[in-house]
């Protein structure tokens, strides 16, 4: 029962569609806000509102990218593994969008501001941190930079995506006025995502090892796999 | 209830915000930390029956039902809001001068300063389970402060009868100070001889200061406070020093180092 429903979870994902499907869906948060903001539905200060919903989408998509390959050893979903590039490269899309509409619709081009803020503030330092990590990994992350990297170098440097990751959840839970609970619980699953890296859980009692040549046999570059 | 008299004044400045954004856009943590939460949730609140209780350092201590604060001389008062967040907007109360009703119950020479009280029902408010800050809701002023003709009891806001979210029935308007000062749906107002706790302060002691007055030379210290942006524009605007009411105010402070009492 459970491994009809594994094959078909893996076909579905393994499909021609499914790959365009994902990333329609990834612009889904775009179009909203562009939406919103068109029908005048985003409140009374829309340029706040983009900034916040682009951020909290960049954290999200970075979250979700984090947490297939969990998911994948939790229900033996191999298929899985295929959109982690993908929804990788959409947390830092996203957080293109977020930094832009700081820089261009919140701050309106000052530079001299922007730079103090940078310096001064350490929610900005840390998220401007956070930036620059997935920027790197978004420039590395073809299969020909994984080539010209080699794979341990290569895995090495993808590690950066959870010093990202707990970047975006400090960068968020530091910009509140307060102890605010939904920055928390993004906390809360960053780490429990990193956490799983450490002492991996399973369903179904099986063993690391019996995952392992399934997950293996699925990927077109073995190398881009770890982190 | 439409205030007896409207006088508008100090509109020499901006057009006022929509009252759309006035009455939608708001911090009032007791129904959740959303700018959109008070408007959606805030109707849970029961503004009638209402009495505020006036105690402390007076000769007349007094609890004064809202039908009775609503016969106070009403005037129309158009002042800038500037939120501690770094927006701000332009709003037309209605109220009377805080002074006003303090001077009714009589304050004693040991009065130095006011303590006000927010309603801590978490019946009527369901942000009171959330932990963001310690309940109720406090803030206070220094005597002379209260006394400051700028200071009013607003009861109403664009010539209706103030909406729940925006501090039902009666709140504090303070205007050459952040937001938070301006405690909303009071309950209780005691005059002390000492500095009283205030909420945010409580909260966070490095970043909200009992003054709280509007400064862009000192910064919040996780952001600038020299712009803000006036909600329903573009671009932003250089925040003014006292929000602009400095002539009105800035006495009131001379003498003191305004980066240690900020």
């Amino acid at each position: 029962m459970a491994t009809d429903i594994r094959k078909t979870a893996n076909a579905a994902l393994t499909a021609r569609w499914a790959k365009p499907l994902v990333f329609v869906l990834a612009l889904v948060p775009l179009a909203w806000t562009f939406w919103l903001a068109y029908s005048g539905e985003l409140g009374a200060e829309p340029v706040l509102e983009s900034v916040k919903a682009s951020g909290l989408w960049a954290l999200r998509f970075l979250l979700i990218a984090l947490a297939l390959t969990p998911l994948r050893m939790m229900t033996g979903v191999a298929a899985l593994a295929r959109f982690r590039r993908m929804l990788g490269l959409f947390a830092f899309f996203y957080a293109l969008v977020h930094l832009s509409t700081y820089v261009g619709l919140d701050q309106f081009f000052d530079w001299a501001a922007i730079w103090k803020d940078i310096v001064k503030r350490p929610y900005i330092t840390v998220g401007m941190g956070a930036f620059v990590i997935l920027a790197l990994l978004a420039a590395t992350s073809t299969d020909g930079m994984v080539k010209r990297l080699g794979g341990k170098r290569w895995r090495a440097l993808h590690k950066g995506v959870f010093v990202a990751g707990v970047a975006g959840c400090l960068h968020f839970i530091m910009l509140v006025k307060g102890w605010q609970t939904s920055p928390l619980i993004y906390a809360a699953l960053c780490i429990g995502l990193l956490a799983f890296r450490r002492w991996p859980m399973r369903l179904g009692g099986k063993s690391r090892r019996a995952d392992r040549p399934d997950a293996v046999r699925t990927r077109p570059a073995a190398s881009r796999e770890s982190a | 209830e439409a205030p007896t008299t409207i006088k508008p004044a100090d509109q020499k400045f901006d057009p006022t915000t929509p009252k759309k954004s006035a009455t939608t856009y708001n911090n009032f943590y007791e129904f959740g930390t959303g700018k959109s939460d008070p408007s959606e949730n805030a109707d849970t609140l029961q503004t009638r029956p209402w009495e505020v209780a006036i105690g402390g350092e007076v000769a007349r201590p007094m609890t004064i039902g809202i039908e009775d604060l609503l016969k106070f001389p009403m005037e129309e008062r158009i002042y800038r809001l500037r939120c501690v967040e770094g927006w701000s907007m332009v709003i037309p109360w209605i109220g009377f001068p805080l002074a006003e009703l303090l001077k009714r119950a009589e304050p004693t020479g040991n009065a130095k300063y006011v303590a006000f009280q927010t309603l801590n029902d978490p019946k009527q408010m369901p942000g009171l389970r959330s932990w963001v800050l310690g309940w109720p809701y406090v803030e206070g002023l220094r005597m002379d402060e209260a006394m400051q003709p700028l200071a009013i009891l607003a009861v109403g806001m664009y010539g209706e009868e103030m909406p729940k979210q925006n501090g039902a029935p009666i709140r504090l308007v303070v205007p050459w100070k952040y937001g938070f000062k301006s405690i909303k749906s009071i309950v209780k107002i005691t005059l002390v001889d000492r500095q009283p706790p205030t909420a945010w302060n409580k909260s966070q002691p490095s970043e909200y200061g009992f003054y709280s007055n509007v400064n862009p030379e000192v910064d919040h210290p996780r952001w600038s406070q020299a712009t803000e942006r006036r909600v329903g524009e573009f671009s932003r605007r250089k925040t003014l020093p006292f929000n602009g009411y400095g002539e009105e105010v800035a006495s009131l402070y001379a003498g003191m180092d305004l980066k240690t009492y900020f």
